[in-house]
């Protein structure tokens, strides 16, 4: 691939940058902010965001949302899935944006499931 | 004449049947489908381990309490801290295995050799951490006692509300007890070995303290592990079965045995694809110095290991999420 096919612009061409090396170190650096964001968060636990929303705390919300949003740099960036055809990156991210939210989703209610029954029933689990 | 020339190159970059799908090469695609299979895997890892968590949501260990640990501070509480510089490390060898693969691009030997050093030598640093994360936990650090149940009974100190570690409080007791061995017994059998400190040692050293209580498994209202009252735990202690000093797959001195099951599953697997990454990465440094791929006329090779250290780091970064932050 030579240089001009690479596409420089990222945050949906509000950074454009020169090179493809520029691009790289800017993805690193915001990369790094979001993990000291999340690092921070870790560390001292705002009083405010351990609410529960949708039964999970806030702030395990915001780990999981910029997590994805690190992915989502990390696949399009340094995997070049930006500068791939549409076909290409297609079959790489709909099967998995298809698969693991549907995975999650059946496990996860199983096990609140089984939570319930094991909380309320008439067996115990703690001898 | 030229015009051959020109059509053998484009030739070569053509798959079997003539043509060139996703305008991508055979190998290049080969790669992104194996990562999406192998993202798969992971995906089943993790989710199991949401199902885990999710079942037992009231008695789940806290990660900031297991994984305290950063090297050369010792008894320091340190959270969180060592996994972030890992995450730091491995984000930092996939930027100069991305700059090895632009470099590739320019045909820059000399570049893409530096780069995929700094590379190796960023996944052998996260490797040995790694490691070192797991012989800690491993090693355990307070013990604990286990009941008939499963649960685990750790102890804490009232006087200034922090863990107790079962060696600093036990009474010895001289029992006659010993590790049972093949070839003094009828049978052919034999045991692991046993515990330092018996389960009677731990009950009379409790026994005797009276500013010591049991943390449960339990987590409370406000999101920490539930105290016992002095009373509660003196009753309490007589279920205690064992006692569990460090983890592995069948005892973990950290509360539900799950959690470290899945823990040396997952960052164990994650950490062997670390180490074939590495490996993988050597032999691609050898060939650049070899100048194999200049030869070839492009560094494609380079560009797909790259894929598979990217996908490395990336499944760190939801390892790392799961595991540490969540």
């Amino acid at each position: 691939m030579a240089e001009g096919q690479h596409k420089l612009a990222i945050f949906r061409g509000l950074l454009k940058f020169k090179s493809n090396q520029q691009k790289i170190w800017g993805v690193l650096i915001f990369l790094s902010i979001v993990t000291t964001i999340e690092v921070g968060l870790g560390i001292l636990k705002p009083e405010v965001l351990m609410t529960s929303f949708l039964r999970m705390k806030l702030l395990n919300w915001i780990f999981i949302l910029l997590t994805i949003v690190k992915a989502y740099y990390i696949a399009w960036d340094f995997m070049h899935i930006r500068d791939e055809r549409s076909g290409l990156k297609n079959s790489i991210v709909l099967p998995l944006v298809i698969l693991i939210p549907y995975l999650i989703f059946i496990l996860i209610l199983e096990a609140d499931y089984i939570f319930d029954v094991m909380d309320i029933g008439f067996v115990s689990w703690n001898f | 004449m030229e015009v051959t020339t020109n059509t053998q190159v484009n030739e070569r970059e053509l798959w079997g049947g003539g043509a060139k799908p996703f305008s991508a090469s055979y190998g290049k695609i080969m790669m992104w489908f194996f990562i999406v299979s192998d993202a798969l895997t992971f995906t089943g890892f993790l989710v199991s381990y949401g199902f885990s968590r999710f079942k037992n949501i009231n008695s789940w260990p806290i990660a900031d309490e297991v994984f305290t640990h950063f090297p050369f501070l010792h008894g320091i509480d340190a959270p969180m801290y060592y996994v972030a510089l890992m995450t730091f490390i491995l984000i930092f060898s996939s930027v100069t295995m991305v700059l090895a693969v632009d470099a590739g691009h320019h045909m820059n030997k000399s570049k893409v050799t530096f780069y995929m050093l700094l590379t190796i030598i960023g996944g052998a640093i996260f490797v040995g951490s790694q490691a070192w994360e797991w012989k800690n936990f491993i090693k355990g650090e307070y013990g604990a006692l286990e009941t008939k149940g499963g649960q685990i009974l750790q102890f804490v100190n009232l006087e200034n509300d922090k863990r107790i570690s079962i060696q600093d409080f036990a009474i010895g007791i001289n029992s006659e007890r010993k590790t049972h061995k093949s070839n003094i017994g009828l049978w052919y059998q034999n045991e692991k070995t046993l515990p330092k400190i018996t389960v009677e040692e731990v009950k009379k050293g409790f026994l005797a303290n009276p500013n010591l209580t049991i943390r449960t498994e339990q987590i409370s209202e406000n999101g920490q592990k539930t105290l016992l009252s002095r009373d509660e735990a003196i009753y309490k202690i007589d279920d205690a079965t064992g006692v569990v000093e460090g983890a592995n797959l069948i005892h973990n001195e950290y509360g539900n045995r799950l959690f470290a099951d899945f823990f040396f599953f997952i960052t164990g697997f994650h950490g062997f694809h670390v180490f074939s990454g590495v490996v993988i990465n050597i032999i691609i440094f050898f060939n650049v110095i070899l100048g194999t791929y200049e030869k070839r006329g492009h560094y494609e090779m380079v560009e797909k290991v790259g894929l598979y250290w990217h996908f490395v780091d990336l499944v760190w970064v939801f390892v790392f999420t799961f595991f540490y932050l969540v």
